[in-house]
């Protein structure tokens, strides 16, 4: 499904600070993987997740997705297979807009837009539907400003953007890094009910151990731009958080830096 | 007495002048509310506008028709911004200035000189007075109110379409647009066209009623605009749907001419009016942080 090849990315080339992302990156991804990535600070995993959407772009290598090679396509362009939640919960929403506008804009992602009316009275019924399932009650304030919404109802409002139009691969940024665990947990749950019933190809970027082994069925962890364990199927369900900082203990020289060991 | 009618015709000239120029806040919404973007090319705009329909007139050209003009090429003036600032990443206020100072050796080589007066030639205004004997200001505030209708008629239609959606979201939040498939840089190019293209038609509208075009009669566009939009949100409120908030700007427009008329016939000069216009601005524009100020305290 999703085929990342040799791609190498440094940022501030020729400077002092020259920093090598990712270093010949290969990752192969199948139809309905759920993988999640795990790594320290710097790593390079929410690098791999914009070179896959077009944010910036590789200084070689190439991004195939379903067969077509996108590695020269514009964002926007790409967009139109992609769904994307990010890990600020501003981002992913328009907080001026109405509820029913923002989920207009993503009904549109992967159609032209024209000068046809911004939304119409049927999606309004299946905007409504769509929320019901968030279980959050936004379904009855379809006119409200997102702005008002708490970061946990606009992740999940995102999340669900993000997939009203079914994307080829869906793509998590630490997705729920900003919010508190209970609220964090309710929106992990729903990215996985999303994800199972409509059997999406998943790419999801976390720093909770705990939840890389929980959800999905492949994990890999980065380390400098590179992939430095990779892991599915049933060895993947048997592991624990211990058996993943010792793995990431034994590579990096540096050791699991904090924020991994918090997890 | 001579005093107070001194006082009514003037109010009466500054309204009629308020909605010919709330055109043009109208197109700097777009920009300034609708795209969160700054646009200073309005300057050179809204003189383009004067100086492209003037310099058609006194060719001969019916005074209508030199209107759609008007608007291609403030649109077009537009596009360059758009271009400036998407493409080649010239940060949005510089973009705007480089083609404000352009606009302004374009528009005399327009004119062919610094000027052009439309004494006894035929004007949108003159034609409607031959047929109906109703004074300038008058005739001026009808077509003002007749355009300024038709404009935010069609603007609610527009920005209530898909693509009307997404400039709308493009002044929110550019990274969701581009993550659920829309171009920014179209949507903002898009916008400062249709927001350039009101400016011109307003510029040239303006030029019409007064009888001439100016190469600086576009100096403080985006001030005088942006005056405008606080007084239409200060006295009208921010409530309510997309057509009463740009019934507010264009309705902040004329009393913003109110305002400046009351205080040229209490003994300001003309030229003082820059000056009072930044402090309305200014003062409007911090009275959020000073807000905030005085609840810390």
């Amino acid at each position: 499904m999703l085929k990342l090849l040799k791609i190498n990315k440094t940022f501030n080339a020729g400077t002092i600070n020259e920093k090598k992302v990712l270093v010949d990156f290969d990752l192969h991804l199948k139809t309905e993987d759920f993988v999640t990535v795990i790594g320290g600070n710097g790593a390079g995993k929410s690098t791999m997740l914009n070179i896959i959407a077009g944010v910036h772009t590789s200084d070689a290598g190439s991004v195939v997705l379903d067969g077509q090679d996108i590695t020269k396509d514009p964002e926007y362009i790409r967009a139109k297979h992609l769904g994307r939640v990010f890990q600020d919960p501003m981002m992913g929403t328009a907080a001026n807009m109405g509820i029913e506008e923002n989920l207009a804009m993503a009904f549109r992602r992967n159609r032209k837009r024209g000068l046809r009316w911004g939304i119409t009275h049927e999606e309004r019924a299946l905007y409504g539907e769509k929320l019901k399932i968030l279980e959050l009650g936004l379904e009855a304030r379809l006119k409200s400003k997102v702005g008002l919404l708490s970061g946990g109802q606009r992740q999940a409002l995102t999340l669900l953007m993000a997939t009203l139009q079914k994307p080829k691969l869906l793509l998590l940024d630490e997705h729920t890094a900003a919010l508190d665990p209970k609220t964090a947990r309710k929106v992990l749950e729903i990215t996985e009910e999303i994800v199972t019933e409509n059997k999406l190809t998943t790419l999801m970027v976390t720093h909770n151990m705990k939840d890389a082994i929980r959800y999905g069925n492949r994990l890999i962890m980065m380390n400098e731009g590179r992939i430095i364990y990779d892991v599915s199927g049933e060895e993947k369900k048997s592991l624990r958080v211990e058996d993943l900082l010792k793995k990431f203990e034994s590579i990096s020289e540096a050791g699991a830096n904090d924020r991994m060991i918090l997890a | 007495m001579d005093n107070l009618s001194g006082m009514i015709m003037a109010l009466q000239g500054a309204v009629s002048q308020g909605v010919l120029w709330g055109i043009m806040t109208l197109g700097l919404y777009i920009t300034f509310k609708v795209l969160d973007y700054p646009d200073l090319t309005v300057d050179g705009t809204f003189a383009l506008g004067g100086a492209v329909s003037a310099i058609l007139i006194v060719k001969g050209m019916d005074p209508f028709l030199t209107l759609p003009f008007a608007v291609a090429t403030g649109a077009l003036a537009g596009t360059v911004t758009g271009v400036l600032n998407t493409k080649l990443k010239i940060p949005g206020i510089l973009a705007g200035i480089l083609s404000m100072i352009a606009l302004y050796s374009i528009n005399i080589r327009i004119m062919g000189k610094p000027n052009v007066a439309l004494l006894g030639e035929a004007t949108a205004v003159t034609r409607i007075m031959d047929v109906t004997g109703l004074s300038n200001s008058v005739i001026s505030l009808l077509l003002g109110i007749v355009f300024a209708v038709a404009i935010i008629g069609l603007m609610y239609w527009f920005f209530g379409t898909e693509i009307g959606c997404a400039i709308r979201a493009t002044g929110n939040n550019e990274y969701m647009v581009r993550a659920l498939g829309a171009s920014t840089d179209q949507m903002k190019i898009l916008g400062l066209m249709i927001s350039n293209g009101l400016v011109s038609l307003s510029g040239a509208l303006v030029a019409q009623s007064q009888g001439y075009a100016d190469v600086g009669m576009g100096t403080g566009t985006l001030v005088i605009g942006l005056a405008s939009i606080i007084i239409g949100e200060v006295i009208f409120g921010r409530r309510f749907n997309f057509a009463y908030k740009l019934m507010s700007v264009v309705l902040g427009s004329a009393i913003y001419r109110m305002i400046i008329a009351i205080v040229l016939q209490l003994g300001l000069k003309s030229s003082d009016l820059k000056l009072l216009t930044a402090v309305i601005v200014a003062m409007a524009l911090s009275i959020p942080v000073v807000k905030k100020m005085v609840a810390v305290r």
